[in-house]
């Protein structure tokens, strides 16, 4: 092995780049080329050199905001997180007039006979709530059986968490929500451009079937109880879409 | 970023797929803004350089097929960093790639050492250093990238890897022990 071709193949066996035979090879002309020694404890004295400076340059945070601004910009279902903060605050207070005025006049859910425990503008608050920038989930996963063990502990109940991507509906996260004064699981599924949460209790009342849709300020949704479980799913999609979702989650 | 900008930005990122972005690519924003702040020589260019490599790693995510995100993510900063350089400071480019290993004198350990232990005196010799020497450093040294990974980052073969860095080394070497702070500066 000449010394020449030693140079380069000295790096290689600093950045552990030769295989088993080469290093070998190298090894053995160390042990009588003491050019070849002396270059590799310069390079050697160098790389350390060059780790312990501290020159890695982390990401700014203002950064680490601007991008983040950008992908809400460019995520396509995120037309409500683009929003200007003033009109926000806007929706915020009509909001809250609507609710102060009509509290005790807004129905419940569903009919007395098979009322969910919670109302229609608590619904849509925790939807729109969860479409804002960093709210939708806790924990981000296609897979079910992440999503699934999250919420191992952070709630009195263990809510079913299936995915179907394949019928059109990808599950993309959960996270914890309440609802009605009650804890409750957010399963997120993706439709199109469409973020779909649906939210999971647990009842004591019986199975009901997946009850007709309601609809206001431009959401939809639909509610039934299965198997113990109290389920609302809700979205701006159409009804339709939601009826689907409805009926493999109610199997 | 310019309105511009933000209009061809939009709609380009699914929902499930914006969730797949934060959990594969964001991670690596220091990698992206380290090796842009390396090839520009300085943090106020980076970081524009690294915010716009982002917005393109967006729109190009549905080509990205999983597999090494990190080298995904560095080429398209090495890409957009090039871009900018030939635009702004095309002279920096220009300086010759020379395929000769000089012939030089073993520099002790002990030499390096003192030299390479004052940040200031290292950072200006891997300033000083061709951008093709300087990236192969950066990303073998502060990255930790294999020979694959710095392969397919800066679209060199795989085979020349090796004597890339022998040569970015050697000129390191160079710098560090044969011109003072002074003279480095001098040559940017």
């Amino acid at each position: 092995m000449s010394c020449d071709s030693t140079r380069t193949v000295l790096h290689g066996y600093l950045d552990g780049e030769l295989d088993a035979t080469r290093a070998a090879e190298f090894e053995r002309h160390l042990e009588n080329c003491r050019e070849c020694a002396v270059a590799l404890g310069a390079e050697e004295s160098l790389r350390s050199s060059l780790q312990r400076s501290g020159l890695y340059e982390n990401a700014p945070v203002s950064l680490r905001k601007k991008v983040r601004a950008d992908l809400d910009a460019a995520t396509a279902s995120s037309v409500a997180l683009r929003i200007p903060a003033w009109r926000w605050l806007a929706l915020a207070a009509a909001l809250l007039i609507v609710a102060s005025v009509s509290w005790y006049a807004w129905p419940r859910v569903q009919n007395s006979a098979s009322s969910a425990p919670f109302t229609a503008a608590e619904l849509i608050d925790a939807h729109v709530r969860s479409l804002q920038p960093g709210h939708l989930t806790d924990v981000v996963s296609s897979d079910q059986h992440t999503v699934k063990p999250w919420f191992n502990g952070k709630l009195a109940f263990v809510p079913p968490v299936k995915d179907f991507t394949d019928e059109g509906f990808a599950l993309i996260g959960g996270r914890l929500d309440v609802l009605g004064g009650q804890n409750v699981a957010a399963l997120v599924y993706a439709r199109r451009k469409h973020v779909i949460n649906v939210f999971v209790l647990p009842t004591k009342e019986p199975d009901t079937p997946i009850h007709p849709p309601g609809l206001r300020q431009g959401y939809q949704w639909r509610h039934w109880r299965y198997q113990g479980m109290e389920y609302c799913a809700i979205s701006d999609v159409a009804d339709s879409d939601l009826y689907e979702l409805a009926q493999l989650l109610y199997q | 970023m310019s309105g511009s900008d933000q209009g061809r930005g939009s709609d380009v990122l699914e929902v499930q797929d914006r969730a797949r972005f934060e959990q594969l690519v964001l991670p690596h924003l220091d990698a992206a803004f380290n090796l842009a702040r390396w090839l520009l020589r300085n943090r106020a260019d980076s970081e524009d350089v690294a915010q716009e490599a982002m917005l393109r790693a967006c729109r190009f995510f549905r080509g990205f097929h999983g597999g090494d995100a990190r080298a995904w993510l560095l080429q398209i900063v090495r890409n957009t960093c090039y871009t900018w350089l030939e635009k702004n400071r095309p002279v920096e480019l220009m300086s010759e790639f020379d395929e000769e290993l000089h012939q030089q004198p073993s520099v002790s350990p002990e030499t390096l050492a003192i030299a390479g232990d004052n940040r200031e005196r290292l950072t200006r010799a891997l300033e000083t250093l061709p951008p093709r020497f300087r990236e192969v450093l950066v990303l073998r040294e502060f990255e930790g990238c294999s020979y694959k990974e710095i392969a397919s980052i800066t679209a060199i073969p795989i085979g020349t890897v090796m004597s890339a860095l022998a040569r970015a080394r050697q000129r390191l070497q160079r710098a560090l022990t044969h011109s003072s702070p002074q003279e480095a500066t001098r040559e940017l």
